[in-house]
């Protein structure tokens, strides 16, 4: 019963949004947007068990004095006052009478969004030219027939990509185009016919109940 | 009334349905010979292979794996494909004793993810060592999620680490970080944009559909290898629909009726 109850839900939920894909009737749109709808509103909801799940591992950190227990303490702290920021707009634009939406354009969660998260999310973000330029570095080590033919695709894209390649040769923006509408983008496609078909054959194994190792197996 | 709102067909959409019934026919065709004895021949896929390796290794040296089930919402195709794949890895790594951690940047993709390692060692006869607090929540943004597991990659030094799902620009972020920590790594992701990244800084990755393939894979029930065998036929039957769209459309260019039927309005 544990597992027949999810394996029937999965196979009506599954079956009738395939159906509705290819048939029209009365109420069958609203059905479908009560089961999407639904599911933004279990999403929104794990929201919670989210929070709940930091708090759970961090707390007892702090408590012990386990190691980087001050980092925790920076974490839970900005947590909380996030979460504090955002009420804290909600409850001054609803005393006052305005528009509590609205608020979040102006108020301390916006503040803190601006002058806190994004600078942050942007160093993040810079990393990545530096990690680009070490993968790159060993992507680009030609120690094998497939290693060097990458090497050489490689150097013709970067430079029929900037005004120096267009005055070595005109033709080397010609080569960069066609090696990657042409080679590159067969390669793509393959991938991705692939993929879908894989995509489609899992979706199928869940629907039909083959699949169930998320349910613990047969 | 809305057009909607009335009985009615999407005749436009019948090579879609085509498509399924076809593929759906092919894997009850498959499922029969199964069911009959029939043995397949599925062609091995080294990333896959290697996870067993990647385990024994993180299990030597006493050290956690780490699993990160991608960073799109749990409706992603992907997303259910990597979750499937987590339970027999989960069982695995509870046979050998080892610490499984699992980052998420989805809440719902947590709780799930808790559910299913929590089930695996159940299965694996070891419900004792499940510990709840190493399926882990760390952020919903994309780069706050990225620098939280980069910590425990830096912190408590996974020996194996499995990027499996859908990934963006912090693929390369925590591909680049494990690599640097010297674990082991396999990725698995059908996003094309970020395949590169795993290529070049991952031991093993498993391309587009092989992410998909990797439960059947992994699980070696004949009915479920049954369905990578409909895969590949359909795939087959694809690539006779390219050759024959190309000669019509050469012949017919836009008025050509067998693209135009293929063409979902």
């Amino acid at each position: 019963m544990k597992k027949q109850v999810p394996l029937l839900i999965t196979f009506l939920v599954g079956s009738f949004m395939v159906v509705e894909y290819f048939i029209t009737a009365p109420g069958i749109g609203a059905l479908r947007e009560g089961l999407y709808n639904s599911a933004v509103a279990i999403m929104a909801l794990t929201m919670f068990l989210g929070t709940l799940n930091l708090v759970e591992i961090n707390i007892p950190i702090i408590v012990r004095r386990r190691a980087d227990w001050p980092y925790k303490i920076v974490l839970l702290g900005s947590l909380f006052a996030t979460i504090g920021a955002g009420a804290w707009g909600a409850i001054a634009a609803h005393t006052t009478g305005g528009n509590v939406i609205a608020s979040e354009d102006t108020g301390p969660l916006k503040y803190s969004y601006d002058y806190f998260y994004l600078p942050l999310a942007g160093t993040m973000f810079a990393l990545l030219a530096f990690y680009i330029a070490s993968a790159a570095f060993r992507a680009f080590r030609a120690r094998s027939t497939e290693a060097a033919l990458l090497l050489i695709a490689g150097t013709l894209v970067m430079l029929g990509r900037v005004p120096i390649g267009a005055q070595i040769s005109e033709k080397l923006p010609l080569v960069s185009d066609w090696v990657m509408q042409v080679p590159n983008l067969a390669g793509k496609r393959a991938v991705l016919i692939g993929a879908a078909l894989g995509a489609i054959s899992t979706g199928l194994r869940v629907i039909l109940g083959l699949e169930r190792s998320y349910l613990g197996g047969d | 009334m809305d057009a909607s709102e009335t009985f009615g067909f999407h005749t436009d959409r019948l090579s879609v349905l085509l498509f399924i019934a076809v593929f759906f026919g092919l894997v009850a065709w498959f499922l029969w010979r199964t069911r009959r004895g029939a043995q397949f021949y599925i062609r091995r896929i080294p990333g896959i292979d290697a996870i067993e390796d990647a385990l024994g290794r993180a299990t030597e040296m006493g050290r956690p794996v780490l699993y990160v089930p991608g960073v799109e919402e749990m409706y992603d195709i992907q997303t259910i494909a990597s979750v499937l794949i987590l339970g027999p890895v989960a069982e695995r790594i509870a046979r050998y004793g080892a610490d499984l951690i699992v980052s998420c940047m989805i809440p719902f993709v947590m709780t799930v993810s808790q559910e299913v390692v929590k089930q695996s060692y159940s299965n694996a006869g070891r419900p004792e060592a499940f510990k709840q607090d190493n399926i882990r929540y760390i952020s919903y943004e994309q780069f706050a999620f990225a620098a939280g597991t980069n910590g425990i990659m830096m912190r408590e030094r996974p020996a194996t680490n499995f990027f499996f799902g859908r990934f963006y620009a912090e693929s390369l972020m925590l591909a680049e970080t494990g690599l640097q920590t010297g674990a082991v790594q396999i990725a698995a992701t059908a996003e094309i944009s970020q395949l590169p990244f795993f290529i070049v800084t991952c031991d093993f990755t498993l391309l587009g559909e092989e992410l998909f393939a990797a439960s059947a894979y992994l699980s070696k029930e004949p009915k479920l290898l049954s369905t990578l065998k409909a895969a590949d036929w359909t795939k087959v039957a694809v690539i006779g629909l390219i050759l024959i769209g190309v000669v019509t459309h050469t012949i017919w260019a836009d008025a050509d009726p067998f693209f135009n039927w293929f063409t979902v309005k």
